[in-house]
């Protein structure tokens, strides 16, 4: 974090409003608009993160005041409150609370932090920030008023009081600020808002816009995400300045204790080979000096260091991304979301993974540039795009193969599709402080890319399916309608009985037709396949129904030959114009049947593809 | 046979086909420019002898064919009733059909031609008729028509009508229209409203001892028909005076060879010895006419005409190309540039003196 670092070490030298002024783009101050969208992410970042270390699901309520030509912003949560000695830290102080050498995949890593948003807010308005915090029943709750003095970087007070407060345990910050607010626009407090909820489905937020306008985004889960985990930093990951601190703060007595208490993946073992290698003497960590340092990390390079672990990551899962852009995107009513997670990877010693997902068809824009919706720890980046790893990977992807256009096989393509692409980590690189754009960073690139790739091409063969069906089913009202129509309609004019059709219909159709529906339905997916035999002979095949997992099964029909951990077997044997129904319900949410065939050719079927996998 | 006979042995073609566990098809000419041939008999253009099939293989010839057989039924009911419908009627009726309803009544005209081809007999057989009224004509000539009374009204096309002349029923056939007395010498078939008024204004029916006939653009069959039978009957010679572009040759195209639509009834409906008279594209440069530039799909229709069968003669071919060449086209209007009687007292008495007629 050097921009960190630097405003730490420049803190004596300089007031920390020059600072701010100086720095108001990196920080993300840069525009009125701009300013009060980082006032609002500061503040709701900071409630998610709160309620979810505290177990609770969020309740986040948003309110923009208009007052002439300032604007008042109410954030409120039902998180757990914070103690009354610490809300001056904790909004009156910049950099407060960071721990540097202990690394955790958290919003509030993201921003400068609400701190920021206090600053801003006296800086334009002359106002101080008003606190409000409770920290549970029977507590009282309680309110400040606070400035940061900007000589010290220290809070101070100039008004506190307790007041009485309904709400079981939370906090609400108000504050007054110059800025400037939009509708309707990609970069705005909504777009910011409903991508949060996206991403964070099991947040209910409401939010009130100026103009009195109530917006409601409703809870999709019951479920709190998994809580990442804080690990030590990894030596391959490590720069100077934090290391020096790391070495400044340890009580360890020998630097081979101090790298295998300090870092994660260091044994003792380790941790002498490392020193040996640095060609220092194992001493006592305080004993070195910025050289020696320097040397340490060169030996880190110089060691097979086994990667740090991964489980520290809190990724949001397949299932609940697809929740999120379903529930968001619902007055769109697209066609098709499919999803990817992928298993966390590693770059220069940190942990991090990618998820993606594509949200396909329906209303959506079909002549437009398709929309990106990029996240890091859950928080949706709105600024920068064209500078972010995520728009790079994108890029890279030819999209053509996947029924998408992109002009000459490059750049950002064009059509009905929503992309979205999180990257979860403990240590994301942004490419500034303003953290609106995630680094190029080639292992990042290539995970976005693989996972983009597989959502993609879930999307390809849904695409490809439904063309095949669309145009068997012409042929399926040709001879469920037109035929027999024609042969009823004729009968009637020469006055003789209907004629059978069933052989016209043979010749005509010529396939095995396979049809399909699920129904979704309290938590409960049915799923139901007809099959007919159009042919003129008797055909005799197995059916294979792809499952999420055997476990989940409730109920099929017919008796099928076996069920497998992902698919139903089924023996299928039919005359020429019979039919058959097989159905299976399971405890699942489920999009989309994948049927395949064994014993028959393919090209004889419609609605099932070729089983390529063992009998 | 009867046209009801006729229609019923489509249904039966159907009906077997799908009895035998046939895919029920028809066959049907190909009905375009690339299958009209000339009829040396009749003297005329007819389609020749490509044929396609409609067959329930395909969803749009299934399609076809239920359509067909509904629209058949109809009839049906319409002749075994004694009732008689519009186009524009079968058009909207089918949307009690269901599935065999029509997409659009151009669909069901269609079809209705495809009715005539395949029965080898009329419309008016089906008791369809289409909603346009006939044209207008003035001129020496007694009619006497059917009214829908029953009675036989004798009527002079100059002296028992006003100044819009007589109106051109729908059926123009001898039942209802029968030709009693005729002083005219010839017929003249103007295309604009415009410019027959300004005949009639002018008298040049009386001047020319002519029959005007207003062909309101392209002319309704009954129009034709009307023409032909006063050719064939009353042996009266046929000009055809329009604008100078190339939908009007179309327009004599039509009636004098047979339009492509209805290629199939052209010895019905065709005058072969109808004779153009103007505007030319030689007009145009002779008498210096006020003109517009051709469009592209002037250019267009221009050049498709160069390879339409109708117009391979040596006329057509020099006055099309001398067109392309001076890229203009001219109203029949235009010739008002010299004056209201310039068209009657020296155009037109000029282009027939050239074509050998009396003015």
């Amino acid at each position: 974090m050097p921009i960190a670092e630097e405003l730490a070490k420049k803190q004596r030298q300089i007031s920390i409003a020059e600072f701010f002024e100086r720095n108001k783009q990196i920080l993300g101050f840069d525009s009125l608009t701009r300013a009060l969208i980082t006032c609002v992410k500061e503040a709701v970042d900071n409630s998610l993160d709160a309620c979810e270390e505290a177990g609770i699901l969020p309740d986040i309520f948003i309110k923009i005041e208009e007052h002439g030509d300032e604007y008042k912003i109410i954030v409120e949560d039902n998180g757990p409150g914070i103690i009354k000695s610490q809300i001056p830290h904790v909004f009156g102080r910049l950099l407060y609370g960071s721990r540097f050498h202990y690394l955790k995949q958290s919003r509030g890593q993201q921003g400068i932090g609400i701190s920021a948003a206090v600053l801003y807010s006296q800086l334009t308005t002359g106002k101080p920030a008003i606190i409000t915090s409770k920290i549970g029943e029977g507590f009282p709750a309680h309110k400040i008023e606070l400035f940061i003095d900007t000589k010290r970087n220290f809070p101070r007070i100039v008004r506190e009081e307790m007041v009485h407060w309904k709400k079981r345990s939370g906090t609400k910050i108000e504050l007054f600020i110059k800025g400037k607010y939009v509708k309707n626009r990609k970069q705005s407090v909504y777009e910011y808002l409903k991508s949060t909820a996206i991403v964070n489905p099991h947040a209910f937020i409401k939010f009130i816009e100026p103009d009195g306008n109530e917006i409601i985004f409703e809870r999709a889960s019951n479920k709190l995400p998994k809580q990442p985990k804080e690990i030590k930093p990894h030596p391959y990951g490590i720069e100077l300045g934090t290391l020096l601190k790391m070495i400044k703060e340890t009580k360890t007595q020998k630097l081979s204790s101090f790298l295998a208490k300090e870092f994660s993946s260091v044994s003792l073992q380790k941790a002498r080979e490392i020193v040996k290698i640095s060609g220092l003497n194992d001493k006592s960590p305080q004993e070195i000096n910025i050289e020696e340092a320097k040397k340490l990390l060169e030996a880190f390079k110089k060691v097979k260091i086994i990667a740090p672990p991964t489980d520290c990551l809190s990724p949001i899962g397949e299932a609940l991304i697809k929740k999120g852009l379903r529930k968001e995107t619902m007055q769109l009513s697209p066609e098709f979301i499919s999803t990817d997670t992928r298993q966390p990877s590693v770059f220069s010693g940190i942990p991090f993974m990618v998820e993606t997902g594509i949200v396909y068809g329906g209303n959506l824009p079909k002549e437009e540039r398709v929309e990106i919706l990029r996240f890091a720890n859950r928080v949706p980046l709105l600024y920068q795009e064209g500078d972010c790893v995520i728009t790079e990977a994108i890029k890279n992807i030819d999209w053509r193969r996947y029924g998408l256009e992109q002009k000459g096989g490059k750049g950002l393509p064009y059509g009905p599709a929503i992309i979205l692409v999180h990257v979860a980590s403990i240590n994301i690189p942004f490419t500034s402080e303003s953290k609106e754009a995630i680094a190029h960073v080639e292992e990042i690139e290539k995970e976005i890319r693989l996972s983009l790739q597989q959502c993609a091409r879930k999307m390809r063969a849904h695409l490809s399916k439904k063309a095949k069906k669309e145009k068997a089913k012409n042929k399926f009202l040709l001879i469920s309608k037109i035929l027999p129509e024609l042969a009823r309609k004729s009968a009637e004019i020469v006055g003789k009985p209907i004629p059978s059709i069933d052989d016209v219909i043979t010749q005509i159709m010529n396939i095995v037709w396979i049809d399909d529906d699920i129904i979704n339905k309290d938590g409960i997916a049915e799923s139901k396949i007809r099959i007919i035999n159009y042919k003129r002979k008797p055909q005799k095949f197995i059916l294979y129904a792809e499952i999420p997992s055997k476990e989940k099964i409730i109920e099929v029909f017919p008796k099928p030959i076996e069920i497998k951990e992902k698919v139903i077997k089924w023996d299928v044997d039919l005359k020429p114009t019979e039919k058959a129904e097989f159905h299976f319900k399971i405890e699942d949410e489920f999009d989309e049947n994948n049927l395949y065939v064994l014993g028959i050719d393919p090209i004889n079927v419609v609605g099932a593809e070729k089983w390529e996998g063992e009998e | 046979m009867t046209a009801l006979k006729e229609l019923k042995k489509i249904a039966e073609k159907i009906y077997e086909d799908l009895a035998k566990s046939k895919i029920p098809s028809i066959k049907i000419p190909v009905r375009a420019k690339s299958n009209i041939i000339f009829d040396e008999g009749y003297r005329v253009w007819k389609y020749g002898e490509q044929k396609t099939t409609r067959s329930a293989v395909s969803l749009a010839g299934a399609y076809m064919l239920l359509r067909t057989i509904y629209t058949i039924d109809f009839i049906k009911e319409m002749i075994e009733k004694n009732k008689t419908s519009t186009l524009r009627e079968l058009y909207y009726i089918s949307e009690g059909w269901g599935e065999a309803k029509f997409n659009s009544q151009d669909e069901s005209d269609k079809l209705a031609e495809d009715l005539e081809i395949l029965t080898k007999k009329l419309r008016e057989d089906f008791k369809l008729r289409p909603e346009e009224d006939g044209a207008r004509i003035m001129g020496d000539i007694v009619i006497e028509e059917v009214t829908r009374k029953g009675e036989k009204r004798r009527i002079h096309c100059q002296d028992d009508v006003g100044d819009t002349g007589y109106g051109i029923p729908y059926n123009v056939e001898k039942e209802k229209i029968r030709f009693i007395e005729v002083n005219a010498d010839k017929v003249i078939a103007v295309e604009t409203g415009g410019m027959f008024d300004r005949l009639v204004e002018n008298r040049f029916d009386e001047k020319s001892n002519s029959i005007l006939v207003h062909l309101k653009g392209q002319p309704a069959r009954s129009t034709r028909r009307f023409i032909k039978r006063l050719n064939e009957e009353l042996n009266l010679p046929v000009i055809v005076f329009t604008d100078g572009d190339p939908w009007s040759y179309r327009i004599y195209a039509s009636i004098a060879y047979g339009a492509i639509k209805t290629a199939h009834i052209s010895e019905y409906l065709a005058t072969p010895s109808a004779q153009f008279l103007g505007v030319t594209p030689s007009d145009i440069l002779n008498y210096d006419l006020p003109s517009d530039a051709l469009t592209q799909e002037d250019i267009n229709a221009l050049k498709a005409e160069l390879s339409d069968p109708r117009f391979q003669d040596d006329f057509w071919i020099n006055e099309i190309k001398l067109q392309l060449e001076i890229k203009k086209k001219a109203e029949q209007q235009a010739l008002a540039k010299y004056g209201l009687d310039y068209v009657t007292d020296v155009y037109l008495p000029e282009k027939l003196a050239e074509m050998g007629y009396d003015a």
